[in-house]
């Protein structure tokens, strides 16, 4: 299984023809405490930089972008009820839905783990 | 990181950058949105024990004046309070009024209790409004009476319920104050200004100090062992589970403070006298009702909804708007401010926020959503 990042700060972990998406331990350090997780339906076809789920800290909604084109197989339903989770596991428990890739030249546009730490870095 | 090349730094700005604040520009300023903490920490801490905010953005001056009553005359001009009454030592939470009543700023005023400094009151304002409460108080203030700025004062705010305990092992002075009194002190042989209040809804102080004595002064009380820093994040959500108005979301200059359901602040004989800017539709809204009513708003799901929300009845009817809305972390569910029309206003009325297009279920709550603690009598 591979692991790209999205500039959006978000993960997808490939596994053949399906993706598991979620947010990046940076991204949920700058969101802070996460009290809400709004997730897209199943079965939602998803365009790639398409607003697919929200997540509201104390203080703030952000948007958690599609990084990839492709329909909704699956959401992580324990985030409706523990949204701390985003918090303490970002990417590993906390995933946040999983998608039918459409199109796999699109992983291409995405970072590797080592270009995404260096992305950070420039960042912090 | 945001960019901050703009944003001005109080004295305690190489402290919050030590302390690993998220800092952001806010009213001009660089200050601590949260520390690494967290605001959920940040805020419970402060509820339950005791938080150290840096609120030296907001303006501090002195209306200087000939004799007490006339310098308090000259503010009620402009504000529906009174200040000719107000005891040495006491302060009032009021508003500044423009033509038509609208709230141009949301303020606190002390009248020192040194007599040698009768005829001066002392004003604190909002960060983001004191250029523009300085211009109209300047035009306003008659001929005798005078506005000094305050721009080299720093004002630290200890709020929280052990806020006594830790403050009181260097001020002498604090633990004897009531809520909404101020006093002159010394702490570690720098003069400061001590005020029991603050924004949480909880016992605690405001402290006011030279510029240059704010980081010492801000490291003792952190070394006390009740007290954690704390930062804008919590400050507002601390406000907001207390029922309290953030000026330029809650207030602005076309609300006046009858919508506002500040009615408190207008003390009987102003009422009376009705010889404020807007008195006209003040008083009428407080008699009759105003047209819009600010509100508390609990929300029954887990989603918040945010300043700028649409409020509708439950026929999809647009009623109001929410000006204030997030998370509260002491009730740990949402919590919201907002404007409506009065026939949807009473307790427990049952309405909906939409959100991402999506109606939140709500009702109508009493403020504060988080009782307060202020200490009356110490």
């Amino acid at each position: 299984m591979t692991t790209y990042y999205s500039e959006d700060h978000e993960w997808v972990e490939v596994n053949g023809k399906f993706a598991t998406v979620g947010i990046t331990d940076f991204a949920q350090k700058q969101l802070g405490d996460v009290v809400f997780v709004e997730l897209p339906e199943v079965g939602r076809e998803l365009e790639k930089g398409e607003e697919a789920a929200v997540v509201e800290s104390v203080k703030a909604a952000s948007e958690v972008y599609s990084p990839i084109d492709g329909e909704v197989t699956e959401v992580n339903e324990t985030l409706e009820d523990e949204p701390a989770l985003v918090n303490s596991d970002a990417e590993s428990d906390a995933w946040f839905f999983k998608i039918k890739i459409a199109d796999k030249s699109q992983l291409d546009d995405l970072m590797n783990e080592e270009d995404y730490k260096a992305f950070v870095a420039e960042q912090e | 990181m945001a960019d901050l090349s703009e944003a001005r730094k109080t004295p305690l700005f190489a402290l919050h950058e030590e302390l690993g604040g998220s800092l952001v520009d806010f009213a001009g300023y660089a200050l601590p949105v949260r520390y690494p903490a967290g605001i959920m920490a940040e805020h419970i801490h402060c509820r339950d024990s005791a938080a150290l905010f840096d609120v030296s953005h907001m303006g501090q001056a002195l209306l200087v004046g000939p004799d007490h009553v006339t310098t308090a005359k000259a503010l009620e001009a402009i504000t529906p309070s009174t200040f000719s009454k107000l005891a040495p030592g006491r302060m009032r939470y009021s508003v500044l009024l423009n033509d038509k009543g609208g709230i141009i700023d949301d303020f606190i005023v002390t009248r020192p209790e040194d007599p040698t400094l009768d005829g001066t009151l002392m004003l604190v304002v909002n960060g983001a409004c004191k250029e523009k409460d300085y211009a109209f108080l300047s035009a306003k203030l008659p001929e005798g009476i005078s506005l000094k700025r305050l721009d080299d004062k720093a004002l630290i705010a200890l709020q929280g319920p052990k806020a006594v305990d830790a403050l009181s092992r260097h001020a002498a002075r604090a633990e004897g104050l009531s809520f909404m009194s101020h006093t002159p002190d010394v702490i570690n042989g720098v003069a400061v200004g001590i005020s029991r209040c603050g924004y949480t809804g909880e016992d605690g102080f405001e402290i006011s100090c030279n510029a240059g004595d704010a980081e010492a002064l801000a490291r003792l009380l952190l070394a006390e062992p009740e007290v954690e820093p704390a930062g804008l994040g919590a400050r507002d959500s601390l406000r907001l589970e207390s029922g309290l108005c953030l000026y330029g979301h809650d207030l602005d200059e076309d609300t006046d403070p009858a919508e506002a359901n500040l009615g408190w602040a207008i003390q009987k004989s102003r009422r009376e006298d009705g010889a404020f800017p807007g008195a006209d539709r003040i008083l009428k809204g407080l008699q009759d009702g105003p047209e819009r009513i600010r509100v508390g708003i609990r929300l029954l799901g887990k989603a918040p909804a945010r300043e700028g929300a649409e409020i509708q009845d439950q026929d999809g009817n647009v009623i109001g708007q929410v000006t204030s809305g997030g998370f509260a972390p002491t009730l740990q569910i949402p919590i919201a401010m907002g404007y409506v029309v009065p026939a949807f206003a009473d307790i427990g009325t049952k309405i909906n926020l939409v959100v991402r297009k999506r109606a939140l279920e709500a009702e109508i709550a009493s403020m504060p959503f988080v009782p307060q603690r202020y200490v009356r009598k110490p």
